[in-house]
């Protein structure tokens, strides 16, 4: 053991009492390597009370004496208060007190400090935590720090602001400042989809409490803690596909008219890491795999979201649209342009193209250019109308006038 | 442990939208009635199919800030949040009546007391008024005033307006305006017209709805001849054909209504002390949520 590394805290007399409870009460305390009871045996009330831990046993002991054993041991005592009477949701299962099942926030803390793998003895992980401890969730950091009595405390910053010195960053110490963080992306545009990676640098949440941290990070990835925890339990009831669009009714009732194929695409458009840092668990129904990526994230996406449904609708009425050959006039290096155009939109790359760079085919100047040579008064490609006869477009590519007069697009529902 | 759980419409689209569902949470968790209070949407996260699941507690009161009865709080919220055994029968409502139903929500196995939505609560007429006293800067607003409901209205859903009704005829039982209006943005009699139906020179407009968006802050702005361009904004009051116009903006983001979400929840059987008394003081003072 280093023991210039050994951090031993305080041990307030309110958390011995609880552990002398404990021990003359109950079957006594076996957890993270520290045991107490009273008598020779956990099932025995005569004698003094016994205290171990992996460094060492103490037996026969008087009160006094298990008092000073217990603040000689300190990390694991406060260690244990910390979990049991101010977190919550142990239960005894073999006369160890575990995780409760579900109990999402128990398992979220324990995972923060590296508890659950069991790796490090207590004295270990409070010299670790006395340091700091970090985990990654989403782009979020969130590191676990020690008080003098055991205590936990947290902080919460973006994964790039790792090192960043906290005079950089603005902060917080209100967990539900991350509701604002969260709501717009670097560019002030709105983030309806929370686990997308465009979460905004440049802030710190400290001093959080164990309740607190969780509320902040619910806030920020909503449901992810509880969604993550079910499926380490092996009880995370996936949704797929066919079962979410079938649930479907009002406006959205349509989108199980959608083929497996498109439904493939939808998840490579939408669902991918570089869109939504879940971990795509839901497919076109149990027997059909998707073909996409998955993802690498931690936190497990259960069914198809508010955000695929609502975008799914669209790309049903699109695909009711049956192909047409049309014949337009390119150069070959406006056929690829156009390419390059649609490259860039949909990797989301418009705004990194310099403005003065002509020898990218998405640069405004290229796509103004190839507009005043290619597209007529009415805006069609190569002078070709959308339809044969030169009409306004039906249910092509115009069909969306009466949709976009609303504000709401496809929000629009019966009202109440 | 019992729980407060929100639940609203939300939007991919508007940032705005869930402000004050949030702003009421927010009053409401200061005042500590609940373990827990938490938000739920159709269109924002946590979904309705999630957002239980991030409750610990074992009872949860669910309140719909939904301003009818209709295919939200009878379908698409019972359906999301898997409660067991829903039927809207058990509701037993004639379009204002919904009370509140005990289920179990599926998924989590917990007990869910499901109330009928915050615009069909009696106290919402409370929260409607308090819209008029904010907007006229007068707590006693109301001799010389008009004072109109204006609600969505909708042939698809008939308990729209039967909300709007129900809240003018309370406005109009208490004497207190010198004429009570309901009108509709779809349907007749029409927000449109509004100075036709009154004689008062003074006219406050409220309209239930939940939150600002397009609706409210463009729409009837427009249909009334406040203003032109909603862009432009609009004055309030605003002179329309000689009368002078109050136009109030979404219910909704008034303070108040996070005193209706508790009535709601507390009708339902959750224990919460005085913390009706608390909302009501504390939100008179307050400025409307989302401002």
């Amino acid at each position: 053991m280093a023991t210039d590394a050994e951090v031993r805290p305080d041990l307030p007399a309110r958390q011995f009492d609880a552990l002398l409870d404990a021990a003359n009460e109950g079957p006594g305390v076996q957890f993270d390597g520290l045991y107490v009871h009273r008598g020779a045996e956990d099932y025995d009330r005569l004698g003094g009370y016994t205290l171990g831990t992996p460094e060492e046993e103490r037996t026969n002991l008087s009160e006094s004496e298990f008092h000073a054993a217990a603040a000689a041991r300190a990390e694991y005592v406060t260690n244990w208060y910390f979990w049991r009477h101010v977190v919550g949701g142990a239960e005894r299962r073999g006369g160890v007190e575990g995780d409760a099942p579900r109990h999402h926030r128990r398992a979220f803390l324990r995972w923060v400090e590296r508890a659950d793998d069991g790796d490090q003895t207590v004295p270990e992980r409070y010299a670790a935590l006395a340091g700091g401890v970090s985990r990654e969730w989403g782009q979020l950091r969130v590191t676990a720090t020690l008080g003098p009595a055991g205590e936990r405390r947290y902080e919460l910053r973006h994964v790039d602001d790792a090192d960043a010195s906290l005079d950089d960053l603005d902060a917080f110490d209100d967990p539900l400042a991350a509701r604002d963080v969260a709501t717009y992306d670097e560019k002030g545009r709105y983030r309806p989809l929370k686990t997308a990676p465009t979460l905004r640098s440049g802030w710190v949440i400290r001093n959080l409490d164990q309740r607190a941290v969780v509320q902040a990070v619910d806030a920020f990835y909503p449901a992810t803690i509880a969604n993550w925890n079910l499926e380490r339990a092996g009880e995370l009831d996936v949704s797929h596909w066919d079962e979410t669009a079938e649930r479907q009714t009002g406006i959205y009732d349509v989108v199980d008219e959608l083929s497996g194929d498109a439904v493939d695409r939808i998840a490579e458009s939408c669902c991918v890491d570089s869109q939504c840092l879940k971990r795509r668990m839901w497919d076109e129904n149990e027997e059909t795999e998707l073909g996409p990526e998955r993802g690498e994230g931690i936190f497990p996406c259960r069914e198809p979201c508010s955000l695929v449904i609502a975008a799914a609708r669209k790309w049903t009425t699109l695909e009711r649209e049956e192909p047409r050959t049309y014949e337009f006039e390119l150069t070959p290096s406006e056929k690829e342009q156009l390419e390059e155009i649609v490259d860039a939109v949909a990797d989301g790359r418009i705004d990194e193209i310099r403005e003065a760079d002509v020898y990218d085919g998405a640069n405004r100047y290229r796509a103004r250019y190839l507009r005043a040579k290619r597209f007529d008064e009415e805006g069609n490609l190569s002078g070709t109308p959308t339809e044969p006869d030169g009409a306004d477009a039906g249910g092509g590519s115009g069909g969306d006038a009466s949709e976009s007069g609303e504000a709401d697009g496809d929000e629009a529902e019966p009202a109440e | 442990m019992q729980a407060l759980v929100i639940v609203a419409h939300g939007s991919h689209l508007n940032a705005d939208s869930s402000a004050p569902t949030r702003d009421h949470a927010d009053t409401i968790r200061a005042v500590g009635a609940f373990d827990e209070v938490k938000t739920g949407f159709w269109k924002e996260e946590p979904s309705l199919r999630e957002v239980l699941r991030t409750v610990e507690s074992d009872e949860i009161y669910v309140v719909p800030l939904f301003v009818s009865e209709g295919y939200f709080t009878e379908e698409v919220i019972p359906r999301e949040l898997r409660l067991e055994g829903w039927d809207v029968s058990k509701w037993d409502s004639d379009g204002v009546d919904a009370d509140h139903v005990s289920l179990t929500a599926a998924d989590v196995g917990k007990t869910v007391h499901y109330c009928g939505p915050v615009g069909t609560h009696e106290s919402m007429t409370d929260v409607i008024i308090r819209r008029a006293e904010s907007v006229t800067g007068d707590p006693d607003v109301g001799e010389g005033f008009g004072l109109v409901v204006v609600g969505h209205g909708t042939e698809r859903n008939e308990n729209s307006a039967k909300a709007i009704h129900y809240h003018a005829e309370r406005i109009r039982d208490m004497d207190r305006f010198d004429e009570v209006r309901a009108l509709f943005m779809d349907e007749e009699p029409e927000v449109d017209d509004v100075t036709d139906h009154f004689e008062s020179d003074d006219v406050v407009v409220v309209p239930l709805f939940v939150a600002d968006g397009f609706h409210t802050q463009e729409d009837i702005p427009e249909d009334m001849g406040l203003t032109d361009d909603y862009r432009e904004g609009y004055d309030v009051p605003a002179e329309v054909d000689g009368h002078r116009i109050w136009y109030a903006g979404a219910v909704g983001t008034e303070g108040l209504m996070a005193d209706v979400i508790l009535e709601r929840a507390a009708d339902a059987g959750a224990e919460i002390g005085e913390a009706i008394e608390v909302v009501r003081e504390r939100t008179r003072s307050a400025p409307a949520a989302g401002d």
